[in-house]
């Protein structure tokens, strides 16, 4: 008989709604419905009854086409990739779990790698701001029970984090906020009209680009100096009103999103986004909170941050020390100086989501790209390995948009043989201590490090 | 006489992309949702064409064909949205001002007509930029 797992997370975006219900047929192997997610979310969970699903390495051949190969022969591709490899570039990490990236990050220590996530080309902006100034921020669940000012600024949530709305900031009632929607007054910046701007009670069109201006005068507004007739194309007295307003709450909160971290200006917006609030504090509670897309970005930067005290761009290649340099250690940056000698993409898809000229740089080196499905990067790949998905058919710790970590779970079994991420990496793990144990018996005494004296690892491009 | 214009470009997410990533990046709703340019009725207008009709997007970068459509929520003339994907990243700079961060948002990029020609699908738009799609 089908069975209903209650209270299921949901492993799409950062959100990470933890009341999902799924139905599973009573083998375990596949689901039949899917309750209370959006519609990425029911996608995604659905997803694994498609036919067709790759079970087994792909391995390229000289003439470019895969074949099936065998998950032994895949690690002993990617162990001696890493081995050889000066400079690994090891991407993703966003849509795996926090248990899986610290033994990555082992991995990446012992060969002399580079690790970095999704951040980079998301909210790594914010981190810098963030390193910068602080952040004086709260829970999702402080934002439910008690904002009644929210204000959505360069970012829209009824398309990327569409239960967000919800569950936390606009719709639901809580200990403080007992009337709902009714309680609280919606702000939305944008530069041009959203699905989540129709929900604003007050939608303020800023020019595209302009959003520093803006917010550099709702913090002047704030502190009663005269303001030019228009900023960023607002006119002051919308700004003055609005900054009243929000005065008057008795707890707000700004989420930002990419329409901050993208665009002009990029940690500078965030920096005075931070500092306006840190402002309003002067006058009622303010909270920021940055709106994390993938469903455990923030986790890596957790896990990253506490092993090694820096939260994404972690250059481990000097082995005894970490460092971390935005603009140098950064994928995109790496990628277009061709810095790396191989890439090691896990959990994400940088073919579809980088600039095409990072690509191209990437394509020209070896690569093993661990993804549970075909992807642009898959298809770049000299190793595609396919693995269980994470939050669907293993569980893991994961941390919310608000670092709030929180566990997924399993609900339906993966295709039979099929490995885990942490199954994977530790087998790569294994594999790499006994290259490395080979390498170091070969050094005569006082030898140079293994990574000078090896080769580039040859793929089959 | 063919119609260029100028637009400012901006890529952001949209349901039907989060929804098409989870069906998978080679599924037919992956492509319809990110494999167009949003535009204003005016600028589509001016182009000389009809919504639904392909044209070519070309920055610096590069260039890509996509469908032009009109959007559901509201845009301003002067805008184009390519939804973040392989398609919008073939004309996004890799230039981060040392931040890490490419230009996803507010850049310039000229948009013609180009009923006939076709569109690459997701993963044929990367390889064909590589070098690695095969031709015929």
């Amino acid at each position: 008989m089908p069975k209903v797992i209650e209270d299921v997370t949901c492993p799409f975006c950062g959100t990470l709604c933890d009341d999902i219900s799924i139905t599973v047929s009573d083998d375990n192997k596949k689901i039949i419905q899917v309750r209370n997610a959006c519609a990425i979310g029911a996608e995604k969970f659905n997803h694994t009854k498609e036919p067709g699903r790759i079970t087994r390495p792909r391995i390229r051949q000289p003439d470019g086409t895969y074949r099936t190969g065998t998950y032994d022969e895949a690690i002993e591709f990617a162990a001696q990739m890493l081995v050889k490899s000066r400079k690994t570039l090891m991407y993703g990490w966003a849509n795996t779990s926090c248990q899986a990236m610290s033994i990555g990050h082992e991995i990446a220590e012992k060969v002399g790698g580079i690790v970095d996530n999704c951040a980079t080309v998301c909210h790594g902006s914010s981190l810098i701001a963030i390193q910068d100034v602080g952040i004086p921020s709260c829970t999702l669940g402080e934002v439910k029970n008690r904002a009644d000012r929210v204000v959505f600024w360069g970012c829209n949530p009824a398309h990327a984090h569409p239960r967000h709305m919800s569950r936390y900031s606009i719709f639901p009632r809580g200990f403080f906020t007992t009337k709902g929607h009714k309680g609280r007054i919606i702000y939305c910046v944008d530069c041009r009209k959203t699905d989540t701007s129709n929900m604003a009670d007050r939608f303020i069109q800023v020019e595209q680009g302009h959003d520093y201006e803006l917010l550099n005068a709702f913090r002047t507004a704030a502190r009663g100096e005269p303001l030019p007739d228009f900023i960023g194309g607002v006119p002051k007295e919308k700004v003055y009103e609005v900054v009243e307003e929000l005065k008057t709450g008795r707890f707000g909160v700004i989420f930002f999103g990419m329409g901050l971290t993208h665009t002009l200006g990029r940690n500078h917006n965030i920096d005075i986004a931070i500092s306006f609030t840190r402002d309003m504090n002067e006058f009622t509670k303010f909270n920021i909170i940055a709106m994390r897309g993938h469903w455990n970005v923030t986790g890596s930067g957790q896990v990253l941050s506490w092993q090694y005290g820096f939260p994404y761009a972690v250059d481990l290649s000097r082995r005894n020390k970490a460092r971390y340099q935005t603009g140098e250690t950064t994928s995109v940056d790496l990628l277009m100086r061709n810095e790396v000698e191989a890439t090691f993409y896990i959990a994400t898809d940088p073919g579809a989501h980088f600039p095409i000229d990072a690509m191209i740089s990437s394509s020209k080196k070896p690569s093993v790209t661990v993804d549970p499905h075909i992807s642009p990067t898959t298809e770049l790949a000299d190793v595609h390995i396919p693995v269980a998905m994470v939050g669907v058919e293993t569980g893991g710790c994961a941390y919310r948009m608000d670092n709030v970590p929180i566990e997924t779970r399993k609900v339906v079994d993966a295709p039979e043989g099929m490995l885990t991420d942490e199954e994977l990496l530790t087998r790569i793990l294994h594999r790499v201590d006994e290259l490395l144990g080979e390498t170091r018996a070969q050094w005569p005494t006082g030898a140079k490090g293994a990574h000078e004296a090896g080769k580039v690892a040859g793929g089959a491009k | 006489m063919t119609n260029k214009i100028t637009l400012n470009m901006i890529t952001c997410r949209s349901i039907k992309q989060g929804v098409g990533i989870e069906a998978g990046k080679t599924s037919q709703k992956y492509f319809d949702a990110c494999s167009i340019i949003e535009m204003h009725p005016d600028d589509i207008r001016a182009l000389g064409i009809i919504p639904n009709t392909n044209v070519k997007v070309t920055t610096p970068v590069g260039s890509v064909i996509v469908k032009a459509v009109v959007p559901r929520q509201a845009h301003y003339p002067g805008l184009g949205h390519i939804p973040m994907g392989p398609w919008a990243n073939r004309i996004v700079s890799a230039y981060t001002y040392s931040t890490g961060e490419p230009c996803f948002k507010g850049f310039p990029a000229d948009v013609e007509p180009a009923p006939d020609a076709r569109i690459l699908s997701a993963v044929d738009v990367v390889k064909d930029a590589c070098g690695l799609l095969k031709k015929g």
